[in-house]
C-alpha cells in the first residue's frame, strides 16, 4: 500500500463531507488563529514597552540616594543628601564604562510670561542631560557649560510649556517666571510624547544645575545622577563600577549598607518584560485551551465518523484492506482535519492581528516561532486525538462490521 | 491445464458463545473446478454465512483444510488474509456496499487503492474497462445516488473484476433487486460465466439457482446435496418473457 494512495483515500473519504469536516477543522482554525493572535499581541506589547523604555534615553544608569543613617536613625529618601558634587566629579574621573553622565535637582513652580501660567517641573542638569535622555533641540540651542559655571538665569523649556505659556509667541529670547525666578529661553526641546507610565515627557524646564541648586532650592547636594553607559552590554558592568566608586567615595566599610541607589534602564526593562511576558503565557493558555478543545472535537467527529462508515471500513477490509491501512486512513483524516486548520488559522491569525494592529493600533509582533509552534501543536494535535478513533476502526471485524446497521 | 480454484475437505467452524460452542460448520467437503458457475442453497442458520466467510477469507476455519487457487489458507495472519482477499477474491455483497457520494469509477478503484503495484494510470484503466464489461461506460462518472438499483449492483460487481480474481463471491446478490433486475444481474453474472469466470452465489431462492451450473445445498451445517442443474434456466430469454412493464 502505497502512502500516496493512503492520502488520497483520506482526502476523498473526507471531502465526501465537506461541511462536517470544515465545522471540525473550526475548533483548530479557532484555536491556532487565537494562539498566534495572542502570541503577537503579547509579544508586542513586550517590543513596545521596550521601545518606550529605550527612547527615554541611552542605555540610562540612575544614581539615587539611598537610606541615610543618622545614629542608626534611616532618613526619608528625598531628605538625604548623600550625592554631592564631589560624587559627580568622582564619577566622571574614575568610571571606564560611562558616555555621559549629568547631575540631577529638580524643583516645582509655576511657569509665567504675560498672562499665561502652567505648574511645571525644573530640572536641573549639565548639558549632557540631552544626549543621555535623547532629546533633541528643536528651536534655538541648548544652554553650554559655561551657563552651568555661571549659573546663569537660562532655560530650554518642553513642548508643553510652550503650548500653554507661549501659545503665540516665540518662546525663543523672551523671559519666562518660574514663579518668582526670571529666566531666559534659549531653546526649545522636540515635542517627545508620553512614556510607558503615561507621564508627559514634554512637560519641563531644563536649567544649568548651579542655577537649580542655587537660585531656585538653595541645596549643596544631588537629587540624582542620570548616567549614560558605553552600550547596553556593559550597562550592568557599570552600575557594578559606579556601586563601587560611590561607595569608596562615601568611604563605606565592607559591612555599611550602600547610603544610594544604583539602577539601569535595563532592570526597568527587564521587569516591565516580565509583567508582560506574563501576560503573554496567560493569553497562550486560553488560546491553547481552545485548541485542546477543537482537538476533543477531531476525536468526537472521528469517533462518529468511525460508527456511521463501519460498513465502509468492513468493505475497504474485505477488498484487501488492511488494518494498519484502515488506521492509517484514519489518521491521516484527522491530520489533514488538523493540518488544513492548522494552514487556515495561520492565514486568519495573522489577518486578525492584522486587523489588531491597524484598525485599533494595538502593538503586534508576529515571530515565526509562534506560527511554527502553533502548527506544530495542532498536527500533534490531529495524531493524539486521532489515534484512539482510527484504532478502533482498525480493530473492526470485516464480517461484523459487513452486517453492521 | 485444470485444477481446482477451490478446494475444502472436511472443513469446521466452531463459536465459542460463553460456554457453548456453536458448531456453524460440521466438516464439509467440496470443489470448485475453474470456470464453475456454482450456487449455495441453504436456509437460514444452515451455515450457509459462515461458510461464505471462510471462502472469502475474512474468517479461518476451526478444522479441517481449504486451499483457495492452490494457496492454503489456514493460521495466516490477518495481514496475508487482507492480501489473499485483495488479490484472489471479487466481493459482491446484497445492499451494493459502495461509498456514497464517490463516483462509480472510484468505487470500482477500490480494490486496487490496496495493491501498491498496480500503478494509477493503470487502475484507471482497469476500472474503466470492468465498468465497460458490465455495460456501464456511460455512468463512469455518476455517484450512487445517481443510479438505479441494478446499475449500482452492477458498480459492484464491476469493482469485483476489477482486480482479476480467480472467484467472484456473491451473497445474495440479487435479494435487493426486483425480478427483472435480478434477472438483468443474473444474465450478467452468465455472460462472466461464459468469459471462463469462476462464481459462488449464495443465495436462498431456488428460482435464482436455476441460472447457475451447480447447486451445492447446506442444512444445519452439513452439504446435504451438491448436484449439477438439470436444466439452467438462460436469464436473458426469460427477461425477454417477462411482460413490459407500463411506465
Amino acid at each position: 500500500m502505497k502512502a500516496i494512495n493512503l492520502i488520497k483515500i483520506a482526502w476523498k473519504a473526507l471531502l465526501r463531507n465537506k461541511t462536517r469536516a470544515f465545522l471540525t477543522m473550526l475548533g483548530i482554525i479557532i484555536g491556532v488563529a487565537s494562539v498566534i493572535a495572542m502570541l503577537a499581541i503579547g509579544e508586542g506589547s513586550k517590543s513596545s514597552i521596550k521601545t518606550q523604555i529605550s527612547s527615554m534615553g541611552s542605555n540610562m544608569i540612575f544614581v539615587q540616594p539611598g537610606s541615610d543613617n543618622r545614629g542608626g536613625v534611616r532618613q526619608d529618601r528625598s531628605s538625604s543628601q548623600t550625592l554631592t558634587l564631589e560624587d559627580l566629579d568622582i564619577l566622571r574621573e574614575k568610571s571606564t564604562l560611562l558616555s555621559d553622565i549629568s547631575p540631577q535637582v529638580n524643583g516645582n513652580g509655576q511657569a509665567i510670561y504675560a498672562a499665561n501660567n502652567w505648574p511645571t517641573s525644573i530640572y536641573g542638569v549639565s548639558p549632557e542631560y540631552l544626549v543621555i535622555r535623547k532629546l533633541e533641540i528643536a528651536d534655538g540651542v541648548m544652554f553650554t557649560e559655561k551657563d552651568v559655571q555661571r549659573a546663569a538665569k537660562v532655560a530650554v523649556i518642553g513642548q508643553t510649556i510652550v503650548e500653554n505659556v507661549f501659545p503665540d509667541t516665540d518662546p525663543i529670547g523672551k523671559t519666562i517666571r518660574l514663579d518668582k525666578m526670571p529666566l531666559r529661553v534659549v531653546g526649545v526641546l522636540e515635542e517627545k510624547g508620553e512614556n510607558s507610565f503615561g507621564q508627559d515627557q514634554d512637560d519641563l524646564i531644563l536649567s544649568p544645575y548651579t542655577t537649580v541648586q542655587k537660585r531656585i532650592l538653595a541645596i549643596t547636594h544631588l537629587q540624582s545622577i542620570t548616567a549614560s553607559a558605553l552600550s547596553e552590554e556593559v550597562s550592568e558592568d557599570a552600575v557594578e563600577e559606579m556601586t563601587q566608586i560611590l561607595r569608596d567615595s562615601h568611604e563605606l566599610s565592607a559591612n555599611e549598607e550602600d547610603d544610594f541607589n544604583v539602577r539601569s534602564q535595563q532592570e526597568l526593562l527587564s521587569t516591565m518584560s516580565s509583567t508582560s511576558d506574563m501576560l503573554t503565557v496567560l493569553l497562550v493558555a486560553i488560546a491553547s485551551i481552545s485548541l485542546l478543545v477543537g482537538g476533543i472535537g477531531i476525536m468526537n467527529i472521528m469517533y462518529v465518523s468511525v460508527t456511521e462508515r463501519t460498513r465502509e471500513i468492513g468493505l475497504r477490509m474485505a477488498v484487501g484492506g488492511r488494518g494498519l491501512d484502515i488506521l492509517v486512513q484514519f489518521l491521516i483524516e484527522s491530520i489533514l482535519i488538523s493540518f488544513t486548520g492548522g494552514v487556515i488559522g495561520v492565514a486568519l491569525g495573522l489577518g486578525s492581528t492584522f486587523f489588531v494592529s491597524d484598525y485599533m493600533k494595538w502593538p503586534t509582533l508576529v515571530t515565526p516561532e509562534s506560527i511554527i509552534l502553533s502548527f506544530a501543536v495542532c498536527v500533534v494535535t490531529g495524531v493524539f486525538f486521532g489515534w484512539y478513533p482510527a484504532r478502533k476502526a482498525a480493530k473492526l471485524d470485516p464480517i461484523v462490521a459487513l452486517r453492521f446497521e | 491445464m485444470n485444477y481446482p480454484i477451490i478446494k475444502i475437505q472436511d472443513l469446521k467452524r466452531e463459536f465459542r458463545m460463553g460456554n457453548e460452542t456453536v458448531r456453524a460448520l460440521k466438516g464439509i467437503s467440496f470443489e470448485v473446478q475453474q470456470g464453475e458457475f456454482v450456487t449455495i442453497m441453504g436456509t437460514s442458520g444452515s451455515g450457509k454465512s459462515t461458510l461464505l466467510n471462510v471462502l472469502g477469507c475474512l474468517d479461518q476455519p476451526t478444522d479441517g483444510t481449504f486451499e483457495i487457487d492452490q494457496v492454503s489458507v489456514k493460521e495466516r495472519s490477518k495481514n496475508d488474509l487482507a492480501a489473499i482477499r485483495n488479490q484472489k477474491i471479487g466481493f459482491i455483497f446484497q445492499s451494493y456496499n459502495l461509498l456514497p457520494r464517490t463516483t462509480a469509477l472510484e468505487n470500482v478503484e477500490l480494490p486496487l487503492m490496496y495493491n501498491g503495484e498496480v500503478s494509477q494510470k493503470e487502475r484507471r484503466a482497469r476500472a474503466v474497462k470492468a465498468l465497460e464489461m458490465v455495460g456501464l461506460s456511460d455512468r463512469l462518472h455518476h455517484t450512487p445516488s445517481q443510479l438505479s438499483g441494478g446499475q449500482q449492483q452492477r458498480v459492484a460487481i464491476a469493482r469485483a473484476l476489477v482486480n482479476e480474481p480467480v472467484v467472484i463471491l456473491a451473497d445474495e446478490a440479487t435479494g435487493n433487486l426486483d425480478t427483472r433486475t435480478s434477472y438483468e444481474v443474473m444474465s450478467l453474472f452468465q455472460d462472466l460465466n461464459d468469459q471462463g469466470k469462476t462464481i459462488i452465489f449464495v443465495t436462498h431462492e431456488p428460482d435464482i439457482a436455476a441460472f447457475s451450473k451447480r447447486t451445492i445445498t447446506l442444512k444445519d451445517g452439513h452439504i446435504v446435496g451438491d448436484n449439477p442443474v438439470p436444466k439452467i434456466a438462460n436469464a436473458r430469454k426469460m427477461l425477454a418473457m417477462l411482460p413490459v412493464e407500463a411506465d
